[in-house]
């Protein structure tokens, strides 16, 4: 009997609206000459924008960078049986978690006002060296700065995750055979919590890629400062933004890409490991050989 | 074979006297009593939460305890006597002491991002520094016995229970170690996996190795242990050879048990 499947005629339909609504949305995109797809084109591989291009990756690499580093040391704290080292890392949870990144941004931007003369020493004790935070509180520290500490408050609850996520027998046996605290942590605890760290730290370098773009407000030239730049003088506000955005979307895409592959690189040593044990347990027979009292 | 195992006649490898534990406000050891001679194995029986898991990781520090005396092989766990005090020690030097100490666990604890092999030698060339080629050589010598060579280059999610308890007892060997504990080794295992993991012990036992065992298998502990310990309410509360806990059982807690799993 010949078998007629369920007609998803809703389905149909519906898809038939959305595709006549996107042909006219770019119709109107392409159409439209206020879009100035010309003057788009024109600034695409400007200089200027190149540059700002350029900075956004280094600084969203450099911020995460500090992020991860951080982000691994305030949960090695938070989980440690010091309470100063706790009391700490959540004292900094909270400040960093609590107030917009923007606030925090400007603030550091400003550091040079609340401290016009930084000194690095002992309080109440001998100084080793003081610096004019004028000079070296520049945009460009304030940014690294401003990104790298909020980073490193996400991605210490990313790691911390990560390391609950191993079980505690794991530490036990690692510990029962005599290994330091360190190495446990290095060789045991660490690389088993990677599976689940590396994942929301790919979501979280997106996110930063994006998020680069607010430090235009001090001034630091990356990609969307540097199309500000031209268009305050050119008033072609709309083209630059979209020269803008082409380029965070081509950024944004191929990282995408890229955590595609590692996230399936990584589900792939699971997939690998439970085929190999299905083929090796038939083709290879357990040679337990019998032990007596010999 | 006994002579394979360092074994100084009559001394103690376990000596605990008045063993006290408490989590918060409850006190799972009571003033447990024990001694182990070298190169003889000593199972301990009793009901579950009567305390012998965690009398069995006070043996090498995976619990501090509270109060009392507890030596292994000629030192005391985790403290270090000096004028009438105990002080605990460096977590370095009770790292040393755990690596003379082998412990095989309830559920293998096999480290999975690791190969068969890689799990056995780990310690050795990280905590022990034996040159890598050695230790690869005296793994593999240990996976023979316990019947894996095989599965060197396997990973441990793709072996059975069974087998996964072997390269357990293969891992912990690998530290030459002194003493052996084993904490349930065979109750995560399906019946018929039982069996292997129960035969590489009795061998162990037969090379002269110091074993602490806990387990339900009472008829291991009748035919293997020199010495059975039933603990209860966090008290050893009987003591013997197989014959005489398990044939002249003198307490009523014992027979009510016994009675329970035979
Ligand atoms: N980390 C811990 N924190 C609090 N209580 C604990 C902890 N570990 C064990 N206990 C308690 O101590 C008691 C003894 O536990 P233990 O694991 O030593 O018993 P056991 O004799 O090994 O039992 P089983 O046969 O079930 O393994 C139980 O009441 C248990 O709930
Ligand atoms: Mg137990």
């Amino acid at each position: 009997m010949p078998v007629v499947p369920l007609r998803h005629r809703g389905r149909w339909i519906f898809a038939a609206l959305l595709t006549l609504l996107f042909a006219g949305l770019l119709t109107s995109m392409v159409t439209n000459p206020r879009f100035q797809w010309p003057v788009v084109y024109r600034y695409l591989f400007d200089s200027a924008i190149l540059d700002g291009l350029a900075m956004t990756i280094w600084l969203t690499v450099a911020a995460m960078a500090i992020g991860v580093v951080l982000g691994t040391v305030v949960a090695l704290m938070r989980i440690s049986k010091n309470p100063v080292l706790g009391a700490v890392a959540s004292g900094y949870l909270w400040a960093f978690r609590g107030t917009p990144l923007l606030v925090q941004l400007i603030f550091w931007y400003n550091l040079s006002a609340l401290y016009p003369k930084i000194t690095l020493g002992f309080p109440f004790g001998p100084s080793l060296g003081s610096f004019d935070a004028n000079t070296y509180i520049t945009v460009y520290v304030a940014a690294l700065l401003g990104l790298g500490l909020n980073e490193g408050a996400y991605m210490s609850e990313i790691v911390r995750s990560g390391l609950n996520s191993v079980p505690p027998g794991q530490r036990e046996a690692a510990e029962a055979l005599g290994m330091p605290g360190h190495r446990v942590m290095t060789r045991i605890i660490l690389p088993q919590a990677m599976r689940v760290i590396i994942p929301p730290t790919g979501n979280q370098l997106i996110g930063m890629l994006k998020t680069t773009s607010l430090v235009s407000v001090i001034a630091m030239q990356e990609l969307l400062y540097s199309a500000q730049l031209i268009y305050t003088v050119n008033f072609q506000t709309i083209p630059l933004l979209i020269v803008a955005s082409i380029w965070y979307l081509v950024l944004t895409t191929v990282l995408s890409i890229g955590q595609h592959f590692l996230e399936r690189h990584f589900g792939k040593s699971d997939r690998r490991a439970n085929a190999a044990g299905a083929g090796g347990e038939d083709e290879e027979k357990d040679e337990l050989a019998p032990m007596g009292n010999s | 074979m006994r002579s394979s195992h360092p074994s100084p006649a009559g001394a103690f490898a376990v000596v605990a006297r008045g063993v006290e534990k408490y989590f918060g406000h409850l006190q799972v050891l009571k003033g447990v009593n024990l001694t182990v001679e070298y190169g003889k194995v000593c199972c301990i029986l009793g009901p579950s939460g009567s305390g012998k898991s965690t009398f069995l990781r006070c043996m090498n520090h995976l619990e501090r305890l509270d109060k009392g005396f507890l030596e292994v092989g000629g030192e005391l766990v985790g403290y270090r006597e000096q004028g009438g005090k105990l002080y605990e020690m460096k977590k370095s030097e009770v790292a040393r002491q755990r690596a003379d100490i082998g412990m095989v666990f309830q559920n293998f604890n096999l480290f999975p991002h690791m190969t068969v092999l890689q799990n056995i030698i780990e310690a050795p060339v990280y905590v022990r520094r034996i040159d890598r080629k050695q230790a690869v050589e005296h793994a593999m010598d240990l996976l023979s016995k316990v019947g894996l060579t095989a599965k060197a280059d396997a990973y441990p999610r793709t072996l059975s229970g069974g087998q996964q308890q072997r390269v357990a007892i293969a891992r912990a060997l690998a530290m030459k170690p002194k003493l052996m504990l084993f904490d349930e080794p065979t109750s995560a295992l399906d019946p018929e996996l039982v069996g292997e993991v129960l035969n590489v012990m009795r061998g162990l036992a037969a090379e002269g190795m110091t074993m602490v065992v806990v387990t339900h298998e009472l008829g291991f502990a009748r035919e293997v242990c020199d010495k059975v310990v039933f603990m209860d309410g966090g008290v050893v509360v009987e003591e013997g050879s197989p014959d005489e806990l398990f044939n002249n059982t003198r307490t009523a807690r014992a027979k009510a048990f016994l009675g329970k799993v035979l």
